[in-house]
């Protein structure tokens, strides 16, 4: 309610702005003749950005500081006799009591003798602090706007301050992507350093055994976190996929870009396409309900033991969902192949498959090999298939018929819902995650390198 | 001379034809590789949607009893509802009706439905009072009791009323329980059964269109009437958080690098960074949700907000990416142009350049709000995985989100209902994503038409 008074406000306030900044432009322009440096629009924007910042700025330091405030007041209602008799939780839901009766809502039970003065005092110190900060924001806008008419002549240069303003929006735009790398970086080095506070690097990165143990069950043993099961379970599961997709993947490329009718290849790329913008969530079901249960009746049937859930369930899935993912990496980097190579095989007398064999993919296999590596580092990311049908069993083993578990499933599995990062037990997951990262980043590294050193080969 | 040198160019022609045949053959297979890659990439989607179509179809409908529910007097021992006096305070009259409410809430409203369904069965059927209520989902009390405080005036009166039926029943009804199973295998005892029969063969059993899974919220007590009525509007406020900072943001930097960003190190530098992004895998965001969100800026846990800020950050390399693609695409003509009348650099790029962008970009927002809206994983770690049985009216309340719920679901334990259901979910998000996509391609074809 009180964001949308202060926002209504200072619309208002703006649209004041711009008019007034405008109308003295044109007046200048119309009444003495004078040949204006910026079109009206521009001192109206320049108006605007002056009556802006100087509300925004009272409003951002009122966010910041007011909770702050509040509680301090709100606390200093409370008599001191109470007040030293009450623990944090107790003190909480007093002030939580106190706020419903400033707030007006009531509360239950019995009035304490003085909570019906506090509420009222609570409730008139918000609304005042609420009027003061909407006046001085208000005022100091007005003031800005004041300014900024005063400066409005002819020969200010009101576009190329504006111009100057927006120039600066963009690049606060920018840094956001800046900002949310530096951000993934720093919290999960800070939260993966109190981790190895707890566990010794060496035995997180070469140790065989995954146990964390809850902290109620031990309070001193904290349990054992060996990366190298959930290593293998993500390798093993990744490793499958590729066998999959990439065969798969890229012979259904290979067709669509040098054998199939125009007409054929216009319906079946968006179909294969689908499969890549169908959510993950989905093919992890389909996995387990469908895919799993499969593979346990069939491996019955030819006298081989495979569990519903288990590394190749998960593989097979997650291949297929890293098909279209390959499939149109390989065309975009088939295209690129001069076609004057293939028409010199074909001048030579070889058959296509023998040009495509023999020369285009020898000429594309850089980009094939950057494809190629995109799809495994997406293929170690990916998180809800592994985690409902990989079984979840973080044994360290090489059978991919059995349950196994991977390094995103662990850090579902010990983070989900957990707030206060104190223990090993939920750090665990920024180590996980960092590792998770540092491999993904070098093989993209590496894959997108690749990716641009073949599309200069060929510009 | 002349017989060898014709005699090695017969041996060559033979060579070569021999040749020529395989080769031909290793053609043919290499093609054929390609057709059997095509038609298994093909199976796949036809597998997949098939699959979660015959699951999820039965799902849509759903058992409802149709009852007369006779509100007696005599079981509801309840005072009038309160009218309000002239001269009465709002506070004082809604304490009355609150205090109605209360006593209204405490009645067994069971054996109103327990009456309404013995009434309904053959006359002098056996069954206790706890296995024919194991036929109507638990909520049927809660849905009956609120006829009858909209309207307290039917106190003695009949009304016809649909409930759900029970999960268990609605499975027995669809046969997904094997008939077979003995008495002490099977979820209801051998009364409830037949009574079951009894009422599919005379209609009061129904199948209709199962509203419940869109029109309410999640529910653990009542798996009938369980629906995801929640996490649609967790997912709505979080696409609409994921559009309100994402596009500004993403097409605002998308300007900058592609036009006023002078070539430097720093700006490949940010153009490598841009590139990984849109790489890293989506569970490292959700990692950077908890860390930075949740434990450093203290959001609210399992709120929109956060769920919609770590979604913005997904997408804007998508967006960024597709703006600066499209940006490049604009014909130099048309900035010299601008540049030569006059225009400054700013005036260029808003005026000129991005009107034309105007589809590309479109598009890049609604494929990039496609995956937002199917993502899982990141929403795991910042807490949307909690138990949520309420509409989140605002961002900041406790919520869950589409993709979630499905997860939530096919964890649930009563496996035989929620399979299907499960599938039902997927099948709406599946709906809502192919929804998006087929917007942006019609709108993409309409706009670039008339560019």
């Amino acid at each position: 309610m009180n964001t949308l008074i202060v926002a209504a406000l200072l619309l208002v306030l703006l649209g004041l702005a711009y008019q007034l900044g405008w109308s003295k432009s044109r007046n200048l322009a119309t009444a003495n003749g004078a040949r204006v440096h910026s079109r009206s629009q521009y001192h109206g924007s320049l108006a605007v950005l002056w009556t802006m910042l100087p509300a925004l700025l009272v409003l951002a330091v009122w966010a910041f500081f007011s909770p702050g405030v509040q509680h301090w007041y709100a606390v200093s209602q409370i008599p001191t006799d109470i007040l030293t008799s009450l623990n944090q939780t107790q003190l909480n839901q007093q002030l939580q009591r106190l706020n419903d009766l400033a707030s007006g809502y009531g509360v239950t039970g019995e009035l304490q003798p003085f909570e019906q003065a506090a509420g009222e005092n609570i409730g008139r110190f918000q609304l005042l602090s609420f009027l003061i900060m909407l006046a001085a924001a208000a005022g100091l806008g007005v003031l800005g706007l004041m300014l900024a008419q005063r400066r409005i002549t002819p020969r200010l240069r009101a576009r190329t301050e504006v111009e100057r303003a927006i120039s600066l929006l963009l690049i606060a735009c920018s840094a956001v992507a800046i900002l949310t790398t530096v951000g993934i970086v720093a919290s999960l080095v800070t939260e993966a350093l109190r981790f190895f506070s707890f566990i010794n690097p060496l035995d997180f990165f070469f140790g065989t055994v995954w146990a964390p143990r809850f902290s109620s069950t031990g309070a001193g043993d904290a349990g054992q976190y060996g990366l190298l099961p959930l290593l293998t379970g993500t390798l093993m599961i990744s490793g499958i996929a590729m066998l999959v997709a990439v065969p798969v993947g890229l012979m259904a490329a290979i067709y669509l870009n040098q054998y199939a009718h125009r007409s054929v290849r216009a319906v079946v790329k968006p179909i294969i396409e689908i499969l890549a913008g169908i959510p993950t969530i989905v093919y992890g079901f389909f996995a387990l309900v469908t895919v799993g249960p499969f593979l346990r009746d069939f491996g019955n049937a030819i006298g081989l033991s495979i569990s519903a859930t288990s590394a190749l369930t998960a593989g097979l899935v997650m291949g297929v969902m890293i098909i279209p993912f390959i499939s149109s990496l390989s065309d975009d980097i088939l295209n690129q192949v001069p076609r004057s190579l293939r028409d010199g095989a074909y001048g030579l007398g070889a058959t296509q498959s023998e040009t495509i064999r023999n020369v285009l993919l020898p000429a594309a296999l850089p980009g094939i090999v950057g494809a190629f590596l995109l799809a495994v580092s997406r293929a170690i990311g990916e998180t809800m298939i592994v985690v409902l049908a990989a079984g979840n069993a973080p044994i360290l083993r090489g059978n991919p018929l059995e349950p196994v578990s991977t390094i995103t499933v662990s850090i579902v599995n010990q983070l989900t819902g957990d707030t206060d990062f104190t223990g090993p037990q939920s750090l665990v997951a920024f180590a996980l995650g960092l590792t998770l990262f540092i491999m993904t980043l070098c093989l993209n590294v590496v894959a997108l390198y690749i990716v641009r050193r073949f599309r200069e080969q060929y510009e | 001379m002349t017989s060898t040198t014709l005699d090695t160019a017969a041996e060559r022609r033979k060579l070569v034809r021999a040749g020529l045949s395989r080769r031909h053959v290793g053609e043919k297979m290499f093609r054929f590789f390609g057709v059997v890659a095509i038609v298994l990439a093909l199976g796949f989607v036809a597998i997949l949607f098939a699959d979660v179509l015959r699951k999820g179809i039965p799902a849509f409908t759903q058992s409802n009893i149709h009852l007369s529910v006779t509100f007696d007097p005599e079981a509801l021992n309840v005072d009038p509802a309160p009218v309000r006096e002239p001269g009465q305070s709002d506070a004082a009259f809604n304490a009355a009706n609150l205090a109605w409410q209360r006593q209204v809430a405490m009645l067994n409203w069971n054996t109103v439905i327990e009456a309404a369904l013995r009434n309904a069965a053959p006359q002098g059927f056996d069954i206790d009072s706890r296995q024919i209520l194991s036929i109507v989902e638990t909520d049927a009390r809660h849905r009956v009791r609120e006829v009858f405080v909209r309207d307290p005036s039917l106190l003695g009166q009949t009304v016809e009323v649909d409930l759900l039926a029970s999960a268990n029943a609605d499975n027995w009804v669809k046969g997904n329980i094997n008939r077979d199973l003995s008495d002490t295998q099977q979820q209801l005892s051998a009364p409830a059964r037949a009574l079951i029969d009894t009422f599919e063969e005379n209609g009061t059993i129904r199948q209709g269109f199962a509203w419940s899974l869109l029109s309410n919220v999640d529910s653990r007590s009542a798996p009938a009437s369980a629906g995801l009525l929640g996490a649609l509007m967790g997912s709505l406020w979080m696409m609409l958080i994921v559009v309100v900072l994402a596009v500004p943001i993403g097409v605002g930097s998308a300007i900058y690098l592609e036009e006023f960003a002078p070539k430097s190190r720093l700006t490949d530098l940010i153009e490598v960074n841009i590139n990984n992004l849109a790489a890293v895998p989506s569970i490292v965001f959700g990692l950077l949700g908890a860390a930075v969100f949740i434990n450093w800026f203290r959001l609210p846990l399992s709120a929109p907000l956060a769920g919609g800020l770590v979604l913005t950050l997904m997408t804007l390399p998508t967006i960024i990416i597709a703006t600066r693609a499209a940006l490049k695409g604009v014909s130099p003509a048309l900035r010299q142009a601008a540049l030569g009348m006059g225009a400054s650099r700013t005036q260029m790029v808003f005026h000129h350049v991005l009107p034309v962008t105007f589809p590309s970009i479109l598009t890049a927002t609604i494929i990039g709000v496609a995956q937002a809206l199917g993502e899982t994983a990141p929403l795991l770690l910042i807490g949307m995985n909690a138990f949520v049985a309420a509409v989140p009216g605002t961002p900041v309340e406790q919520a869950t989100a589409l993709p979630v719920q499905i997860y939530l679901w096919q964890g649930n334990e009563n496996r035989n209902f929620f399979e299907a259901r499960t599938s039902a979910a997927i099948l709406v998000l599946l709906g809502f994503m192919i929804t998006l996509n087929a917007i942006a391609i019609f709108l993409r074809s309409r706009l670039e038409k008339r560019a």
